[in-house]
């Protein structure tokens, strides 16, 4: 039996989703972004929502999201996107409006834009993606990097006495009466790649009810920025992360 | 039938934005601007056009929240007051390197830092010249009258979209918070056209909409500021509006815009009782400037002097204009002080006629 005779719609079982373009993704091998886009992606192709979603890049490494994503999409500034969500679905409020968005545009540089977006109820979802660094710009601290964890600006590990503490601004924004689901989850298993999918399906479809934001924190690896193997990296991610930033739904819409 | 009131600046311009058939406001309170956003509060317009406003955390957030709409191809909008339009030059440069059209508002009050709360002209540079990073210009109005503030607000859409530009209306506390007659014009609709470079949700057929200013391969990024660039000079053609007073036997010339060119000419009119032969140019567009007709008169006037509201900004321009074909000086209060006609007359005898 030849390679060709095999490749027949009866035997499909898993492609990749019309949502997301054919550009070869720039992410370094063993990153989570590329398992998170596609999930994205693949929950707007289910929900039939390709023509009536419009997402909003963010600075970072996800900076180029727009080329993977076969939607409308906006570049924001450093920070920016949920403000410019917001302006997006003020005069579009009949389309899902989504940021994608790294620790350090969100819980940094952005953290006015994100609480108060959140805290207006906008009715958008906001994807987080934690990994504990910069990884654009090669390895800095980010607002949620470990105490003690290194990088290139805490290079003998982030000293909270004079760095500050790593912020948990999810459970911060779980708190704001705007949010409406706040869940966090990783894309490292295909157990928890399953999970974020179903929690970025219930997002998307709570976006109709106009009930305010969603926000869904998936927590990563940095193969790169950490300076390890994909496979130690989910490991370390595993052994320290997780205990830090547990997974599991931190606001469920009451019944 | 002509619609005529007597309106604070501030609220005309609100009123005359809801009226353009405007989206969408974005804004944040600042003195002496804070009647924009409040009329536009107390009016709703969402009940009479659909037109949303909304009061943003920060001026940050409120010029962002302005480049998501326009992105969207809406009319959208802001205003603030000098230090909050320092806090916008970021999301303009993005908006200018996007090139998304949209129309801000800058009620000038007195710099440097927190300033004072009163009128000045001390922001021109920032607007005419850049303000955020990277090379882009913004359509620069200057209203000397209430009834310029609201015009220029459906000429600065109408331009905006012409060229797919921020538009910036360059006021100040005087006109801001004065009250005159004005003349509204009539409700226009709102646009339901959607541009081909909106991000309206992705048709079938099309390819997807992106909004940026990212190029990150610089040979790409220079075609970005060759065609920025190339606009430029096709508004620098096309755009250019000033006004003249007595320029047909002057043998001096007052350049002046804004509040202070309505200061200027009363003092004109003072110089002219003395035998003084003086005239007035008011640019009404900063950016594009009125640098040809300057440079027709810079060739046969004995001395200009440039009246402003600051130490000395559009003198520069000014100057570049006239290249050297007559002394051009500059003359100016600031702080939020406002000249008074006698003290620009004097300025006129001491640094020009008797120069």
């Amino acid at each position: 039996m030849s390679e060709n005779n095999i490749i027949t719609p009866e035997n499909l079982v898993y492609e990749k989703t019309k949502v997301m373009t054919d550009r070869v993704l720039h992410y370094c091998p063993g990153c989570g972004h590329g398992t998170a886009h596609r999930l994205l992606a693949d929950v707007i192709d289910e929900l039939g929502i390709q023509e009536d979603t419009i997402g909003v890049a963010p600075v970072g490494c996800s900076v180029l999201a727009y080329y993977y994503f076969d939607v409308d999409m906006q570049e924001a500034a450093h920070g920016r996107a949920p403000a410019v969500a917001t302006g997006i679905k003020r005069v579009l409020p009949e389309k899902y409006v989504f940021t994608y968005q790294g620790d350090g545009d969100l819980a940094a540089i952005g953290t006015a834009e994100t609480i108060h977006a959140c805290n207006r109820g906008e009715n958008i979802l906001i994807v987080f993606i934690n990994n504990g660094i910069y990884g654009m710009t090669g390895g800095q601290m980010a607002p949620t990097t470990l105490p003690g964890m290194k990088s290139s600006t805490s290079p003998r590990g982030r000293d909270v006495a004079t760095m500050g503490n790593p912020l948990k601004i999810t459970e911060l924004i779980a708190e704001l009466p705007g949010t409406y689901y706040v869940t966090r989850q990783s894309v490292h298993t295909p157990g928890n790649a399953r999970k974020t999918r179903r929690a970025l399906k219930k997002a998307l479809e709570y976006q109709k009810l106009n009930k305010g934001t969603c926000f869904v924190e998936i927590v990563a690896n940095c193969p790169s920025g950490w300076k390890m193997t994909p496979v130690q990296s989910n490991k370390w991610m595993e052994e320290h992360m997780f205990p830090f930033y547990p997974l599991g739904d931190i606001k469920v819409p009451e019944k | 039938m002509k619609e005529l009131r007597l309106m604070k600046g501030n609220e005309a311009l609100a009123e005359a934005a809801i009226r353009a058939g405007a989206d969408a406001y974005f804004g944040y309170p600042i003195t002496p601007q804070s009647e924009v956003i409040e009329y536009l509060m107390r009016e709703n317009p969402v009940d009479r056009t659909g037109m949303q406003v909304l009061q943003a955390e920060s001026e940050v957030a409120a010029i962002n929240m302005v480049y998501g709409a326009a992105g969207c191809g809406k009319r959208a909008m802001t205003s603030s007051s000098s230090p909050g339009i320092s806090l916008k030059m970021e999301g303009i440069s993005y908006i200018a390197g996007a090139e998304l059209p949209c129309l801000i508002v800058n009620v000038v009050r007195a710099g440097p830092g927190l300033g004072t709360i009163q009128p000045s002209q001390s922001d021109y540079f920032q607007a005419v010249k850049g303000g955020g990073h990277g090379d882009y210009k913004m359509i620069v109005l200057a209203p000397a009258t209430v009834q310029e503030s609201v015009d220029y607000v459906k000429l600065g859409f109408d331009l905006a979209f012409k060229y797919r530009n921020p538009v910036m209306i360059l006021s100040d506390g005087i006109i801001g918070q004065m009250m005159e007659k004005v003349e509204l014009f009539e409700q226009m609709p709102r646009t339901t056209e959607e541009p081909e470079w909106a991000t309206v949700g992705k048709k079938p057929g099309r390819d997807s909409v992106i909004v940026t200013s990212l190029q990150l391969q610089s040979e790409e990024q220079e075609k970005v500021n060759l065609r920025l660039q190339a606009k430029y000079r096709v508004i620098e053609k096309n755009e250019v509006r000033y006004e003249t007073y007595m320029c047909d036997d002057a043998e001096y010339l007052f350049v002046a815009f804004g509040s202070c060119a309505r200061i200027t000419r009363k003092a004109m009119e003072l110089a002219r009782e003395k035998g003084y032969k003086v005239g007035l140019v008011r640019p009404q567009t900063l950016y594009p400037f009125p640098e040809k007709v300057i440079n027709e008169f810079g060739s046969r006037m004995k001395g200009i002097l440039t009246v402003e509201m600051n130490a000395g900004q559009m003198v520069e321009d000014v100057r570049l204009a006239v290249n050297g074909q007559c002394p051009v000086k500059h003359f100016g209060r600031f702080g939020g002080m406002i000249p008074s006609p006698d003290e620009i007359l004097n300025a006129l005898e001491q640094k020009i006629i008797g120069g």
